[in-house]
């Protein structure tokens, strides 16, 4: 395969007869046998780009090729390369695991045989054996999860296309997640992965894109785009608003970043969280300001966007349970 | 890469992709089977509906309609086998909802399977599940004084003409599934189409019963003239040309119907 398992330039995607504009121009690479990550909040245009990548939608203008084929002019041959797996587990409920499995293989038109041991060895890859023969509706979160990217699996494409595959999953069940995708990654495949969690794009994607409102905001190595926004977000909670406002301006050369003041609370994105911390408790107790809370943590994608676009990522994460609520969000989001 | 797709290309050649096709209609068919064998209540409500019509009209309404010519479980039951077929539709109607609901189709899409085995393999399935209520509904009629007078052969042709015509008719119930927001808005969708096509038919009481202004609409549409085959086949009755008017229509409506519904299959998702 070529340098680019996948090339879309210039794509735009538009709804409602041109007046929603899903994707404005985006134009990416994604070099073969790496994790490449798509993140954006609800709405930035992530799923459009799978879509069409996956050649479910076709794109407004632009082109895109995968595995070297355009996704317009030879879909069939796309296909043929590419495994998905959607942000809600797109199995059939009333088939039990194994039977979906054999049947994705026998969609893609492998022998009886080769599709009946292929489906069990996915099982016990992906820790399913002992429920391969229970329905599918039994099982839990993650475990339909699994079964989902065990489905996208089934046929070993080069290139994997992963729509938000942890939203809604337990921390366990993420990190079962992450370390299958590794794996995935060792043994040459290509991963396109899209996620709205900074700690996954970090882990996972050697390379990304910010994407919000269609459009490309950012992209680069998760370390590039980490140093460009601090790697520690100080979080200090005060007694009162006033005195929130006054340690806001004490504190403000702490770094190249402004402070971020909500009411009581001021968070500051800086590059060294201790060393920060420390001078900004000395000169929050010279001032007489009340300090009721410091915390440091990690940035997430809020403190991504408020970095490059002034406005947090509007929606907050949705939990998945399965709940039909869900999917009609999705469905309505889709049209 | 390139090597693996140029031996794909050279392997699909128009025999293979027809027989491909025909496979993953197969397995898509079988695949919705299975499912619905595993929702027991969906069975017992597919069986109950047409069994609880049959009772109430053979036994609640039937004494107060008179028939012509032969007895009313006699004329009741080609009738009610009718209907059930034509209700069958709501299911292909609900299950192609639910799959776009919960993000089947969309993978189905992302496969390289012939897209069409998702419509084909769901009328399928339903047309499977319509042959079995067809036993059970004739049994079902038998056991209540239906006495067919017409022979074995006429019996299965009759079979034939209204399967043909559920199977063609539920392509527009595909459309309705594509197009609904949700299996439970799919479902409401149907009955409106539905309850006008079967009440106001042939279908339970004979022509000359219903309001004069409601004829030429109950003598003409299509299931009417398919019951009036159905009837005429089961009880020896003079057939006419109404095998061959149901037929043509059959063919006539999945003219207009499977590209309406293929067209909405292409957008959804």
């Amino acid at each position: 395969m070529s340098e680019f398992a996948v090339e879309a330039t210039n794509i735009v995607r538009t709804f409602h007869d041109g007046s929603f504009r899903a994707l404005d121009d985006v134009t990416l690479r994604v070099p073969t046998g790496e994790v490449f990550g798509l993140l954006g909040p609800n709405g930035s245009g992530k799923t459009t780009m799978v879509r069409i990548l996956s050649t479910i939608l076709s794109p407004t203008e632009g082109v895109a090729t995968v595995a070297g084929f355009d996704v317009v002019k030879h879909p069939e041959l796309v296909r043929r390369h590419i495994g998905l797996a959607g942000q809600f587990a797109a199995v059939d409920e009333n088939l039990t695991g194994f039977e979906n499995l054999r049947m994705v293989g026998f969609l893609n038109h492998m022998a009886k045989p080769h599709a009946i041991t292929r489906s069990r060895e996915l099982l016990a890859e992906f820790g399913l054996a002992d429920f391969g023969n229970k329905l599918a509706k039994t099982y839990s979160g993650g475990m339909r999860r699994r079964l989902d990217l065990a489905a996208a699996l089934v046929a070993n494409p080069p290139i994997l296309f992963l729509d938000e595959p942890t939203t809604g999953l337990d921390p366990q069940s993420r990190q079962d997640l992450w370390a299958i995708i590794e794996g995935l990654v060792e043994g040459g495949t290509t991963v396109l992965l899209t996620t709205q969690y900074l700690e996954e794009a970090d882990r996972l994607c050697k390379q990304l894109v910010v994407l919000d409102h269609g459009k490309i905001i950012a992209e680069g190595t998760s370390s590039q785009l980490k140093s460009r926004l601090g790697n520690t977000v100080l979080v200090l909670t005060f007694g009162s608003t006033e005195h929130a406002s006054v340690a806001a301006g004490l504190i403000a050369d702490l770094s190249s970043k402004a402070p971020n003041v909500d009411g009581t609370v001021i968070e500051l994105t800086v590059d060294s969280g201790p060393a920060a911390a420390a001078d900004a408790l000395r000169r929050i107790d010279a001032s007489g300001t009340v300090l009721v809370g410091l915390q440091l943590r990690e940035p997430s994608l809020d403190d991504v966007f408020l970095n490059l676009t002034g406005h947090k990522a509007e929606e907050p994460a949705t939990t998945e349970s399965g709940d039909t609520g869900g999917r009609r969000a999705r469905r309505k989001a889709k049209v | 890469m390139t090597v693996t797709a140029v031996k794909y290309t050279s392997d699909e050649s128009q025999h293979t992709s027809i027989r491909w096709a025909i496979s993953d209609t197969l397995t898509l068919a079988r695949r919705n089977l299975l499912a619905l064998f595993r929702i027991p209540t969906a069975v017992v409500f597919a069986m109950i509906q047409p069994v609880m019509f049959v009772l109430l009209f053979r036994y609640v309404f039937g004494g107060a309609i008179p028939i012509r010519g032969t007895t009313y479980v006699n004329y009741l039951v080609p009738g009610i086998l009718v209907q059930t077929t034509i209700f069958g539709s709501v299911s292909t109607a609900i299950g192609l909802a639910e799959d776009l609901q919960r993000g089947l189709i969309e993978r189905f899409k992302a496969l390289p399977m012939a897209r069409m085995a998702v419509l084909g393999g769901r009328t399928i399935a339903d047309t499977a599940r319509n042959v079995m209520v067809l036993i059970i509904i004739t049994g079902v009629g038998f056991a209540v004084g239906f006495r067919p007078q017409g022979g074995f052969v006429d019996y299965i042709a009759a079979c034939l003409v209204m399967l043909v015509f559920a199977y063609c008719l539920s392509w527009g119930f595909a459309f309705v599934g594509l197009a609904a927001p949700n299996s439970e808005t799919a479902q409401a969708m149907t009955f409106p189409l539905i309850f006008p096509l079967t009440f106001a038919s042939v279908i339970f009481v004979q022509l000359l019963r219903l309001p004069g202004w409601l004829r030429p609409f109950a003598n003409n549409q299509p299931v009417s003239q398919t019951a009036d085959a159905v009837r005429a086949l089961m009880l020896g009755q003079p057939v006419g040309d109404s095998v061959w008017v149901s037929l043509l229509w059959s063919v006539a409506l999945v003219a207009f119907l499977a590209p309406l519904a293929v067209n909405r299959f292409r957008r959804a998702a």
